[in-house]
């Protein structure tokens, strides 16, 4: 099936499932990372149940602090 | 009141765009910005703002400037080592356009202090190094009704957002609490380059003016994130399902500001 990661298309196995995807993007500290599906914040204790399907569109939305 | 000659000499590429015009500038000479931190972000979102004749700027900084700043916060010259950032910014910033006025506040903003300094604002740039300090920024301003501008920088990366009350996401409707003490590092620890506050902190105040003369699409319920290796900007939208928000949700649990454990960028080598 196909998906769209942080804006970049990909082939990628049927039923893959957010934790799956996270570890194929190699996330850093993805404990840190605000993840939205098709302009949905999915919370944190659903990822593990999170199947995604064809077209689907993922963001990973990464904590930056710095200012100084 | 009538701008003067030397006004309209002054703010002749402003009021020569029909989106601002001799009354938009008005409007930017009466307008009051808050910019919190005078650092890599604050530096040219102060001095843009100043130049733009925003007529009252609110500076906010508890630090002196070092060696170490002036690789990126254009603010404060060599001269200025040793010297308050806020004491260095008004400088730089009464020189560059003396229709400004600048306030300074050489001190932290707390839970104790921080809605009565945003108060008299109409707009506020976060431009602080710490996930304490956006938090409390964040809270602070959905509870005062006060639009703001978030960024944050590392290494070649950068991120801003807009809020603005009834009208998208606040910066906790993203991304709830702040990270644990060290778990996601500070400029001091991984670096930035140096323009990236330039470009960061610039939009920050490509912002605050379009919000003052209320014109074009501010960036609400959208984070902007730029990757400058890459040189990619990207408009991520973000979800509208923000109702258990613990600020701006339907039931918020947070009614006053909080103090976290501060994580500054001890930028002190
Ligand atoms: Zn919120």
């Amino acid at each position: 099936m196909y998906i769209t990661v942080a804006g970049n298309g990909k082939e990628v196995k049927k039923g893959l499932t957010l934790p799956e995807l996270i570890e194929l993007e190699q996330v850093e500290m993805p404990d840190y990372v605000t993840i939205s599906v098709n302009d949905v914040f999915i919370d944190a204790d659903k990822r593990a149940d999170t199947v995604l399907k064809d077209g689907d569109t993922v963001e990973f939305l990464y904590f930056m602090g710095g200012g100084c | 009141m009538a701008l003067t000659d030397t006004q309209i000499e002054r703010y002749s590429r402003h009021i020569i765009l029909k989106e601002v015009g001799a009354k938009g500038q008005k409007k930017l000479l009466n307008a009051k910005v808050l910019i919190i931190g005078a650092g890599g972000l604050g530096a040219p979102a102060a001095m843009y703002l100043a130049a733009a004749g925003v007529g009252t700027i609110g500076i906010v900084d508890a630090d002196d400037v070092e060696l170490s700043n002036l690789q990126r916060q254009i603010i404060h010259s060599t001269e200025d080592v040793g010297k308050p950032k806020v004491k260095s910014a008004k400088e730089t910033m009464e020189r560059m356009n003396p229709d400004v006025k600048v306030n300074t506040y050489h001190m932290f903003v707390d839970a104790s202090n921080i809605r009565e300094l945003i108060r008299e604002y109409d707009f506020i740039i976060d431009g602080t190094d710490n996930f304490p300090a956006k938090f409390l920024i964040n809270d602070a301003c959905v509870l005062e009704k006060k639009p703001f501008s978030h960024a944050g920088i590392i290494r070649f990366q950068g991120q801003l957002m807009t809020y603005v009350p009834g009208e998208g996401p606040c910066y906790r409707c993203v991304f709830q609490d702040p990270p644990p003490k060290d778990a996601v590092p500070t400029c001091k620890q991984a670096g930035v380059i140096g323009a990236m506050g330039g470009v960061i902190g610039s939009l920050q105040a490509m912002e605050a003016v379009k919000y003052i003369i209320g014109k074009g699409d501010l960036l609400t319920g959208y984070l902007l994130t730029f990757d400058a290796l890459k040189m990619e900007f990207r408009k991520v939208k973000l979800p509208s399902n923000t109702h258990n928000c613990a600020v701006c949700g339907d039931h918020p649990t947070i009614t006053e500001p909080i103090d976290y454990e501060l994580n500054v960028c001890e930028d002190k080598i």
